[in-house]
């Protein structure tokens, strides 16, 4: 992460290919961000974006479906494609030798995809099971109907889309998205590993320098929804989960944000696990997280207990929100909370596939790399004034709670 | 105690070949072993490219050394290790593992636990001191209590997860009374009944020095990391906890469970497969890449490719002197015994035909592509170091392994088959319908396959 490795081009297209050379490793990874999310298509379609992810893997270029898939194989490739609310991206790894190789089947597979009309009814089967086994899993359940609360519209909507929509969506509709919205302008490539830069920018400028520009959608901010709200499932266990307002990653005080964030939930001896796990015993799993987008942001906590013990787990937690604001952080729990942050991030070095991503993310949130330099230094700044400072000011009465499971809770008004 | 010389990973070690490694940016690693007097083994591959060391406590124990009366006993004494010693309570060792950025966990399987943490290598010192300390845990009955209702909200988290219930399912059925088929968790009557004195006795039973290794990755030197055992470790004291093994023989059943609230069907399938101490083991994991990787394999293309399931694995796992192929499957309820019987037939053609030359030749990239890049980080290193010295007293290099993987033929495969053939096999199906019916030959003698 040392700043002078980090290269970067940007091609007359509006592309960025970003890279770090990482010594020692053999692998190479990229993480390839396209602005093509879900939030970019019209909420009776949802779910188009990720079934869009899944088609253009089934044939590009001049390969089948098969071919494709084979060829990838052949290279060694770990790859992912997935949806999220803002793009549609593929993060591989392979071998060092074997990435321009990769890169250069899903330059096939991003603006050369097949989209036979054959594949469109399996991936809508995939698509509608995808849904159902959702709904089997109350954990990732709540936090999704979380997000979709909290977030306006369509910031909260779920890439997943819904059974009505994923049955709507047409093989029409998912080319024009396509046509539209996979675009070079706006699209991050963050490469990492074992890497030789100047070979690595020629391959892309030929693989993706005449990629044409598309105009940049707009989006319509809708309504937040409901501030409290419960499901009902018959699950053994009830899974509680709340989120609040917090600053972006660009605010000056991101890093305060993350240092309570991370003290409130981050780790074992945070005060979540400390008070509702390890001295009370009301649950096996209890967090909180930071969770950035490029203009919002919040902090979710989550926690899942059987039904007799899952108002106390939800007092708790919210006597711990409040304590954290009026007590404030003491100088222990700061170095702890730098502590875990920094090795974190040094760890992340030895990862091609890490660095990759970190890279492409900390471009689309800033537009620049920050150095470990950077980093360690902000948080060495901290001090435990300003953190209770801030901790004192956090929204948390703003809260969105959202419970699953057997029994309705009750819900500070 | 012994202290061997170190071995270079690399085989016979010249000057020349070390230069050009380096001059490649390939790691330089070196492996070395030594044993306490009280009989702990310690090995490591250390590597002075790394940014960060890796540590583990492998103790040989896990829910196959249990009894019925004291089902999920190991996971939970898993759970009692970090609330305390001597020196330290609960709050104390989370808070001195955090306090130097240690990312600490443990895990529970049929045979191992294993308690393991990472840091920057500075921090070694004080991480492998609360590490050791914890291992020699007080287990203090007012900590037992609140630990219960812990261990008792984990299974109920399982209890919701439609894919653990037909898992944990599927080994009681296939393994039958072997102890394999043990769960691992328990159940939340048995875990209300245990009391601490068995829990005590069975911490001394099982967690003598003699049935621990201890394995180290990662930025660090060896002699600092003897040292560090000798000080931290060197006073435990208890005998041999021998176990005594019989391969399991799976009863190829079949069950269907009632979920009414599921929307998916959940069906695990299982089979016999080589033990660890086959050298079949590489074989077998090519063979379940052929077959069941989540993607360009041949379940992909007959199950996700058209869209008849959102998921479909096989996955083979070796245990001490047994082992099995899991194949793990999520569909619509309506289409469960279409599904079934895809899946065998897929087995059935692969049996009858063995894998082709290029189907083996991907499988082989796709697995020394996740070899080297899980290699890359001490903690991909840690587990593969500490089984494989656990159970086979053997080192492999990454190397070393890539030279396996590649010596293995379309041969090795169909022996492996032939041997462990993945017909008949054990169905658990979970989910909103019964109306399942096992494929034809499910639960045939092999004989009658062809």
């Amino acid at each position: 992460m040392s700043k002078d490795l980090v290269q970067q081009h940007r091609f007359s297209n509006g592309l960025t290919l970003i890279a770090e050379p990482m010594p020692g490793v053999r692998s190479a990874a990229f993480s390839f961000l396209v602005p093509a999310g879900s939030v970019y298509e019209p909420a009776e379609l949802g779910g188009g974006a990720t079934m869009l992810a899944e088609w253009i893997m089934r044939g590009a270029g001049d390969l089948d479906s098969h071919e494709l898939i084979g060829a990838l194989d052949d290279l060694g490739v770990t790859h992912a494609e997935n949806a999220s609310a803002t793009h549609t991206s593929v993060s591989a790894a392979t071998l060092g030798e074997n990435l321009v190789p990769a890169l250069a089947l899903f330059a096939d597979v991003m603006r050369r995809p097949l989209l036979d009309e054959e594949e469109i009814e399996p991936i809508r089967a995939l698509a509608l099971q995808a849904l159902q086994s959702l709904e089997d899993d109350p954990g990732s359940k709540v936090v999704l109907e979380l997000r979709r609360r909290y977030f306006p519209d369509p910031w909260g909507r779920p890439s997943s889309g819904s059974p009505e929509s994923v049955s709507a969506v047409t093989a029409e509709d998912l080319r024009d998205f396509h046509r539209r919205l996979f675009r070079p302008n706006g699209a991050i490539l963050g490469v990492a590993g074992a890497i030789d830069w100047p070979a690595l920018r020629d391959a892309v400028h030929e693989l993706f320098g005449d990629w044409p520009e598309q105009a940049d959608p707009t989006i319509t901010l809708g309504a937040r929804g409901p501030t409290r709200d419960h499901l009902h499932k018959d699950t053994q266990q009830i899974q509680i989960a709340l989120a609040y307002p917090s600053v972006t990653i660009d605010h000056p005080q991101y890093y305060h944000a993350r240092a309570v964030t991370a003290i409130l939930g981050g780790y074992a001896s945070a005060r979540l696990f400390t008070e509702v796990r390890e001295k009370r015993g009301l649950c096996y799993s209890v967090y909180s997280s930071y969770e950035g987008l490029k203009h919002q942001a919040a902090v979710i906590c989550h926690a899942g207990t059987s039904t007799e013990r899952a108002q106390e787990t939800l007092d708790v937690t919210l006597a711990e929100l409040k304590r954290l604001g009026q007590t404030g952080v003491d100088a222990d729990e700061l170095d702890m909370m730098r502590a875990g942050l920094k090795s974190s991030l040094i760890m992340a070095q030895e990862s091609s596939m890490s660095r990759s991503a970190a890279l492409a993310v900390d471009w689309y949130f800033l537009g620049r790399v920050r150095s470990l330099e950077e980093i360690r230094g902000a948080l060495d700044a901290l001090t435990p004034e300003d953190v209770s400072a801030f901790a004192a000011v956090q929204p948390i009465d703003e809260a969105t709670i959202v419970t699953l499971g057997p029994k309705a809770l009750d819900m500070p008004s | 105690m012994v202290r061997p010389p170190a071995l270079e990973s690399w085989g016979p070690v010249h000057y020349d070949v070390i230069r050009s490694q380096a001059a490649l940016g390939v790691p330089i690693v070196r492996f070395h072993q030594a044993s306490l007097a009280n009989g702990l083994e310690v090995v490591a591959e250390l590597n002075d490219r790394a940014y960060s060391v890796a540590t583990g406590f492998f103790v040989k124990t896990g829910s196959r050394d249990e009894t019925a009366e004291i089902a999920g006993l190991s996971h939970f004494l898993e759970h009692m290790v970090f609330k305390g010693t001597e020196r330290r309570d609960a709050l104390a060792v989370n808070r001195d593992f955090d306090r130097v950025g240690a990312k600490h966990n443990a895990q529970t399987s049929e045979e191992d636990t294993i308690y393991h943490a990472t840091c920057l290598p500075e921090y070694l010192p004080a991480t492998f001191e609360v590490l050791a300390d914890i291992l020699r845990p007080s287990l203090r009955a007012d900590d037992f209590e609140t630990e219960k209702q812990v261990i008792i909200e984990e299974i109920k988290m399982y209890q919701d997860n439609p894919m653990m219930v037909a898992y944990d399912t599927s080994k009681e059925v296939h393994f039958d009374q072997h102890p394999l088929g043990r769960s691992i968790l328990g159940t939340v009557e048995s875990i209300r009944a245990l009391e601490p004195g068995p829990m005590r006795a069975y911490f001394e039973r099982r967690y003598s020095p003699a049935n621990i290794v201890l394995a180290v990755t990662g930025k660090a030197d060896w002699d600092a990391v003897v040292a560090l055992a000798e000080k931290h470790c060197g006073a435990w004291k208890g005998g041999p906890a021998p176990r005594e093994t019989v391969a399991p023989r799976g009863t190829c059943r079949f069950q269907a469970i009632l979920r009414e609230e599921d929307q998916q069907q959940t069906v695990v399938m299982v089979a016999d497969g080589p033990p660890l101490e086959s050298d079949d083991r590489h074989a077998a994991r090519l063979l379940t890449m052929v077959l069941g990787d989540a993607t360009g394999s041949r379940l992909y293309w007959e199950l996700i490719d058209p869209g008849h399931a959102d998921g479909v694995e096989l996955s083979y796992q070796d245990y001490n002197n047994g082992g099995a192929f899991y194949t793990f499957l999520s569909c619509g309820p309506e289409s469960t015994s279409e599904n079934l019987r895809r899946v065998a037939g897929v087995y059935r053609r692969l049996m009858a035909d063995g894998p082709t030359e290029e189907e083996l030749d991907r499988a082989r990239n796709k697995v020394l592509a996740r070899l080297v890049i899980a290699s890359e980080r001490p903690m991909g290193r840690l587990m593969g170091l500490g089984y494989h010295w656990a159970y086979r007293r053997e080192y492999h290099s990454v190397e070393r392994e890539l030279e396996i993987y590649r010596a293995v033929t379309t041969a090795d495969l169909r022996r492996v088959l032939e041997r462990w053939p993945l017909l008949p096999m054990t169905i658990v199906s979970v989910g909103p319908t019964t109306e399942v019916t096992p494929p034809a030959f499910w639960s045939s003698p092999q004989g009658e396959l062809s």
